[in-house]
């Protein structure tokens, strides 16, 4: 078998553009990079398909058509980034009527956890037993911050950050 | 008699439901009623072909019977019935949580009736994954749990889900793309994905080649089974998802990960185990997961921390590459989907009853006596004390890495006691907080199991009393365990295939 030296560069080609977008924060891009190197890797399916030129058509001289497995499985992957693509695109929309924008923002309770170990603070699970009016170690002074949860990690973070 | 029409049953049934479910999409009852039925029959058969493959050896379906191996193979070896039935005795009692409050919670209006569907959808995708004969089958198995997965983390898309779930759904496509890249280069490479004949091809490529394909797969499989250095997915994207959804996340879809590396490690490398290199990963995996759980103060992340820590027992395990490690590995994998399950549900009922997840906010939790002893028995479980199945599941890990007698596995021994002890802090720390702690002054919430729909403690009681039950059955569950091990070492799958081919 003779694979086809322009399918194998255009291939690479588009998953290297794909990975570039990929490393991007905004989900449009994300979903533009996840597309590219799709296609990409497709065409290196049809490399391993045979020569160009032939077609799979069972009754011809065996030797003489291109193998029908590669194509039956380009198939469903297309298939299958087109659902991924659909979902992105759905995500992303979603993304902007909530933020204003697409971009995929930082875990907040890492934020906080990261803060802790900044400031040199205990582990929020950390239990001391010793003195109860220590606010870091027992984290009960975050209590009396209410609303929903999300708002709540906020607020916790701003008011460690007033620290 | 014959199973071998058994066999894709585990895949077609939920599918099936999932298109009654969306019927019956105005009748929440009945959805919980049709699903709970499927997913309760569906282990029902499982064990049949968990006892058939068992006494006949594995059965082989080739779907549609076309001529010389064209077609699709399902095959259930002792390994993947066994994976088959654990996850649907642990589905069909995941499934009778999600209430409508539960599932819309947080969000008005949510699509309740999408749950479902999609619930039974990703329950077909993990058994698929766990029958597949074939690599491509194996990718197809993987989307069909991800795309369920993607709806099921971001149900009712408020906020903090989309946040998350956009980081879960980020990555899996990358690993889908991987996937898609490594199948593209094994089939040009050997001209088949298929599992029975993939053995012999791949070994017959050169070196640098097979050592190429393998690493892809590796991480491949390495992402969604939240191996060290590619763990950090997910416990950011997995305590946003309501309860129920996590706990079954949490118990079977990492697992899938560690069911597929166990058949490319064994299956497909068996001249090339890479010790070493698992060795290292397997121990900074579970070093650096507790220790990520000791620094969280939200019972869930901790939670999803030690998820990833105790991954790490399972690679130590296929690391080794002997019978004895290979075994303990999947006795492992039973004790953890079970153990795992369990645990995030009851902190589902305990964010119901104490209103909170966040160890700064609960306290006195121990005035539910019930709840108290739902938690601690799978707690203590996880931590690996004696007679739990933790327990034994670590003694049989550590005995086949002390058998191995290398230094790396002896290192490897050390890093899981410590990671066993530390797993014992994490969870005995919610213990004190949580249950223990005074509540402060202006908390007026009086805890009660009355907040919780009765079936839903019962079901949670059921599911304890189950990884409890794994102690007593555990002599012949680890005899299944090893013989599935041989197996796989003897090349009892690829004969059975060949044999089955119409």
């Amino acid at each position: 078998m003779t694979p086809t030296l322009i399918l194998a560069i255009a291939g690479g080609v588009l998953i290297a553009a794909g990975v570039y977008l990929l490393l991007e924060r905004s989900l449009m891009r994300i979903l533009a990079g996840v597309m590219l190197a799709g296609n990409g890797i497709n065409l290196l399916f049809l490399v391993s398909s045979g020569p160009a030129g032939t077609a799979p058509i069972v009754g011809e001289d065996p030797e003489a058509i291109a193998d029908p497995l590669p194509q039956a499985m380009v198939l469903t992957a297309i298939v299958i980034s087109l659902a991924t693509s659909a979902f992105l695109l759905a995500m992303s929309y979603r993304s902007f009527q909530l933020e204003g924008h697409d971009e995929v923002a930082d875990d907040v309770e890492d934020a906080i956890v990261r803060r802790r170990a900044e400031a040199d603070l205990s582990s929020e699970a950390y239990v001391d037993t010793s003195s109860d009016s220590d606010s870091e170690s027992g984290g009960r002074a975050d209590s009396e911050l209410g609303g929903r949860p999300e708002r709540e990690t906020g607020s916790r973070a701003e008011d460690e950050e007033a620290r | 008699m014959d199973f071998a029409n058994l066999v894709p049953i585990p895949v077609l049934l939920p599918l099936l439901a999932a298109g009654i479910t969306l019927i019956l999409a105005r009748h929440p009852a009945w959805q919980r009623v049709v699903s709970g039925t499927t997913l309760a029959l569906v282990a029902v058969f499982a064990l049949i072909l968990c006892l058939a493959a068992d006494a006949q050896g594995p059965i082989v379906l080739w779907v549609g019977a076309w001529p010389e191996g064209l077609g699709i193979v399902l095959v259930a070896d002792r390994l993947s019935s066994l994976m088959v039935l654990v996850s649907s005795i642990v589905t069909a009692i995941v499934v009778i949580f999600p209430s409508r409050r539960d599932v819309s919670d947080s969000a008005d209006g949510a699509p309740v009736s999408v749950f479902h569907p999609t619930f039974l959808v990703l329950t077909a995708g993990v058994s698929n994954a766990f029958l597949a004969g074939d690599l491509f089958n194996l990718f197809v198995g993987f989307e069909i749990l991800l795309f369920s997965s993607y709806v099921l983390i971001m149900l009712g898309a408020t906020r903090e889900r989309v946040r998350a779930g956009s980081t879960y759904v980020v990555v899996s496509v990358l690993s889908s793309l991987l996937f898609l890249l490594a199948l593209s280069i094994v089939y040009g490479a050997t001209g088949t994905v298929s599992f029975a004949q993939l053995p012999e091809r791949l070994a017959a490529l050169d070196p640098g080649m097979q050592l190429t394909i393998q690493l892809l797969l590796l991480v491949v499989f390495g992402i969604k089974a939240a191996v060290f250095p590619l763990q950090a997915w997910l416990p950011d994207s997995y305590p946003t998802a309501p309860a129920s959804v996590t706990a079954v996340f949490a118990g079977l879809l990492t697992k899938v990960g560690v069911f597929a590396i166990i058949r490319l490690q064994t299956l497909l490398f068996p001249d090339s185990p890479l010790t070493d290199l698992l060795l290292v990963v397997a121990i900074l995996t579970m070093l650096l997961g507790i220790l990520g759980a000791l620094a969280q103060g939200e019972i869930k992340r901790l939670l999803s921390f030690t998820l990833v820590s105790h991954i790490g027992y399972m690679l130590l395990g296929i690391a080794l590459g002997t019978e004895a490690g290979l075994g303990g590995s999947i006795f492992y994998i039973v004790h953890h989907i079970l153990v795992q399950t369990a645990l995030f549900i009851v902190v589902g009922l305990i964010e119901r009853v104490g209103g909170s997840t966040s160890l700064a906010r609960l306290g006195g939790l121990a005035a539910v006596p019930l709840l108290a002893v739902l938690y601690l028995l799978p707690a203590l479980n996880l931590g690996g004390i004696p007679p739990f199945s933790g327990f034994l599941g670590k003694v049989a890990l550590m005995d086949a890495a002390l058998a191995t007698e290398t230094p790396l596995a002896l290192i490897a021994v050390i890093a899981g006691v410590a990671t066993s002890l530390l797993t014992l802090i994490a969870v005995i720390r919610v213990w004190q907080r949580a249950f223990w702690q005074d509540r402060g002054e202006d908390d007026d919430r009086v805890h009660s199991l009355r907040v919780l729909p009765r079936i839903w403690v019962v079901a949670a009681s059921a599911l304890v009393g189950i990884t409890v039950l794994l102690t007593v059955i555990a002599g012949p569950l680890t005899d299944f365990a090893y013989r599935a091990a041989v197996d796989i070492q003897d090349g009892a799958y690829t004969t059975a295939v060949e044999e089955a081919l119409p």
